[in-house]
């Protein structure tokens, strides 16, 4: 679904990602490891639109269409989705009003029901352990770092995706919060095909989340496409034994 | 911006306003006065006579005028240059006198009524309404309970007729005509308004409504309003401003005098829509005795240029003010808004919420005042301005002045200037919002702590208002 090929992007005239080659299938979870400034979550902005991120080469397919002329909302309506490692505050719009226009932007034709997004969310914020109190606050305003990536994964829940990409889920979250989100995130790749791109520097998510297949990424490039052994030699060697 | 395919205009013309404007169109309705360019004492004795007044209100307007005539125009706020006081006409009455009944209204204004939506307001949420066509109020209605209650809404120029002690006992006490250049000029040539009175004890459950109409070219409407509610009586009054689109600048000067008794509590919300030329100028001020509550709720979208401060004067102890406002500076707009709040009695508070936004090269400036004298032991007050900008052509300015002459008080003030983040725009637009709604999602969440305190019915028009805007400035 998702085909990455030699993607060269800048930041302001920096070369940061060099010619990257990466494909995901439906229903798959692919984890994309690496050290930190490897340009892992450069993949990530790149694949949402970010336009900081300029792409100066390569391509980026998904299911059959080209990704890179489209505007950052166009590529959510197709089904893209990225749980952000830092997402915005957005004082005054709660949760529900923020997905219930982009609910009725994505499905033009269907009429969708406040009533039903309300009981929705709640059903759902109830199974990521969300205090309902946070829903009727300004989007992530004044969250925690642990709630924000549980309303990231709610919305995700809602929106249902075709590739989500989790940008470093894992950071900041304790055991518990971890599995939870992770048990949330499988569920959808069961019941839906949905397919994932893990971004992850540790080890820790994939115990949760079993991967398909892993890749390694060091300085802008992906060395390494394997199985899970590759997760298991990281965890043993580290990333500073593979240079 | 930055997300667009297209390359984005930057700034929305005055043309594609008009289209958005549904009020544009002048309506087609007879004068039977229309005096000329201009003004002069000749003018403010025929107006005076015309209405039939009393000889104090006539000598008010002559003394008014010669105030006038003495003050400069103020320099300190906006630009007032475009404004030609030569030639705008001071007095326009339509032919049609004031109807107690729908279906006596003049089909032309019945139009614009029902777009502006008075019929079925009034039938379904108010107790009150009056519609003033420039210079005269053309149509008004009360619900005969309160009516039954003793509770009284006019048009001022009636109630000069009907309770002229009343009148005279308030009139200009508040807002004296000295008080400045403009105030003094409404005080020479005012005509129509609302005059609105609750006896004791009354609750008006429901608000009273009254719309605003400049229909000509060059007008200058100068309408006169004063709110009474007596010892522990309670009323919500709903002001709605409107104009066609002409090239010609007209000119909004009023004045609104609020008179708040012991425990009485008085709610004036103000959704104000002018076309892009009018200049709007005016003086907002309440006097409130023990334990009273005033609140302004002021909706700032339309005109050239508004200078508006609503003030609360808490004269009696425990009296408390409140003022939220919105002001939506766009292409060619600046807003000058604000408020003052004037502490004279103990454990008195206030509180000042004030959101501007600033898109297209609008310029919105917070001018506000918190002012605690001597004796007001214990008093409180609260001023939050946040300002934002949407763009590098636009601006915003904030003056605030603080006179605190008692030290046993407290006083906070939080000021913050933002824009919409290409980070917030990014993550709405990545959930699937397109740029436009993803900007006007954020300007709405700014704007919520004020639009939840605003009926229902107006926080949707202003939402709508605020979301025309945006879209008009996307290419």
């Amino acid at each position: 679904m998702l085909k990455i090929n030699n993607l060269k992007v800048n930041i302001e005239d920096k070369e940061i990602l060099k010619g990257v080659d990466l494909s995901i299938k439906n229903g798959e979870v692919v984890a994309l490891m690496g050290p930190n400034g490897s340009g892992k979550s450069s993949l990530a902005s790149t694949i949402i639109g970010n336009p900081n991120y300029k792409v100066v080469g390569g391509k980026i397919d998904f299911e059959g269409e080209d990704l890179l002329s489209m505007t950052p909302d166009e590529r959510a309506n197709k089904g893209i989705y990225l749980a952000f490692q830092y997402p915005a505050a957005i004082p005054g719009v709660t949760v529900r009003e923020m997905l219930l226009s982009a609910l009725r932007i994505k499905n033009r034709e269907i009429i969708v029901s406040a009533l039903e997004l309300k009981k929705t969310v709640e059903m759902e914020a109830e199974k990521l352990h969300l205090e309902s109190e946070l829903l009727n606050r300004g989007l992530n305003e004044g969250f925690s770092g642990g709630e924000k990536k549980k309303m990231e994964i709610l919305q995700m829940r809602v929106l249902k995706p075709k590739l989500l990409i989790l940008d470093e889920v894992d950071s900041g979250l304790d055991i518990d919060a971890l599995a939870t989100i992770a048990k949330n995130v499988a569920e959808m790749v069961k019941e839906n095909k949905m397919s994932v791109l893990v971004i992850t520097h540790y080890q820790r998510i994939l115990n949760y989340l079993s991967p398909d297949s892993v890749a390694v990424m060091k300085d802008g490039v992906i060395v390494e496409v394997g199985g899970k052994e590759i997760v298991e030699r990281l965890e043993k060697t580290g990333y500073k034994q593979e240079e | 911006m930055r997300y667009a395919k297209s390359p984005v205009k930057p700034e929305a013309n005055l043309k594609d306003f008009n289209d958005s404007y549904k009020l544009g169109k002048v309506d087609d309705i007879a004068y039977a006065y229309k005096g000329k360019r201009g003004l002069d004492e000749k003018l403010i004795r025929e107006i005076s006579a015309m209405k039939g007044e009393p000889e104090w209100m006539l000598l008010r307007r002559l003394e008014a005028y010669k105030v006038y005539l003495s003050k400069p125009i103020p320099k300190w706020g906006g630009d007032m240059e475009p404004i030609h006081f030569e030639d705008i006409y001071y007095y326009l009455k339509p032919a049609d006198t004031e109807k107690k009944s729908w279906n006596d209204v003049p089909k032309a204004v019945k139009e614009t009524f029902e777009k502006i939506g008075v019929p079925q307001a009034e039938k379904e949420m108010l107790a009150g309404v009056k519609g003033q066509y420039d210079s005269e109020v053309v149509y008004g209605s009360i619900k005969k309970t309160l009516s039954a209650k003793g509770v009284l809404f006019l048009s001022m120029d009636e109630a000069l007729k009907l309770y002229p002690e009343i009148v005279k006992k308030y009139f200009g006490t508040i807002v004296p005509m000295g008080d400045n250049k403009l105030a003094a000029l409404n005080t020479a040539v005012w005509s129509g308004g609302s005059f609105v009175y609750v006896p004791a004890g009354v609750d008006v459950e429901l608000p009273l409504q009254a719309y605003f109409r400049i229909n000509s070219e060059s007008a200058g409407q100068f309408e006169r309003t004063l709110i009474i509610a007596e010892e522990g009586a309670k009323v919500h009054y709903i002001e709605g401003c409107s104009a066609p689109a002409f090239s010609s600048a007209s000119l909004h000067a009023a004045v609104v005098e609020v008179i708040v008794k012991k425990k009485a509590r008085v709610q004036y919300t103000t959704v104000q829509n002018w076309y892009k030329n009018v200049y709007n100028l005016v003086t907002k001020r309440a006097w409130v005795e023990e334990k009273g509550e005033m609140r302004w709720v002021d909706g700032n979208l339309g005109s050239a240029l508004t200078m508006k401060y609503p003030s609360c004067i808490l004269a009696g102890e425990g009296a408390k003010g409140e003022m939220l406002s919105i002001a939506w500076a766009g292409k060619g707009q600046h807003q000058d808004t604000g408020a003052k709040m004037i502490h004279l009695a103990p454990n008195t508070t206030s509180q000042i919420i004030s959101k501007s936004i600033s898109k297209n090269g609008g310029r919105a400036t917070y001018r506000g005042m918190v002012q605690m004298n001597k004796g007001a032991v214990g008093a409180r007050s609260k001023v939050v301005c946040d300002a934002l900008i949407l763009d590098e052509l636009s601006r915003s300015d904030t003056y605030p002045i603080n006179k605190i002459f008692e030290e046993d008080v407290i006083l906070e003030h939080e000021a913050v200037v933002s824009r919409v983040s290409e980070e917030q725009l990014l993550y709405l637009m990545s959930r699937g919002l397109p740029e436009h709604e993803a900007e006007a999602m954020v300007v709405n969440g700014f704007l919520e702590p004020v639009l939840k305190e605003v009926p229902m019915e107006y926080a949707v028009e202003m939402n709508r208002l605020v979301g025309l805007e945006m879209e008009g400035s996307v290419g």
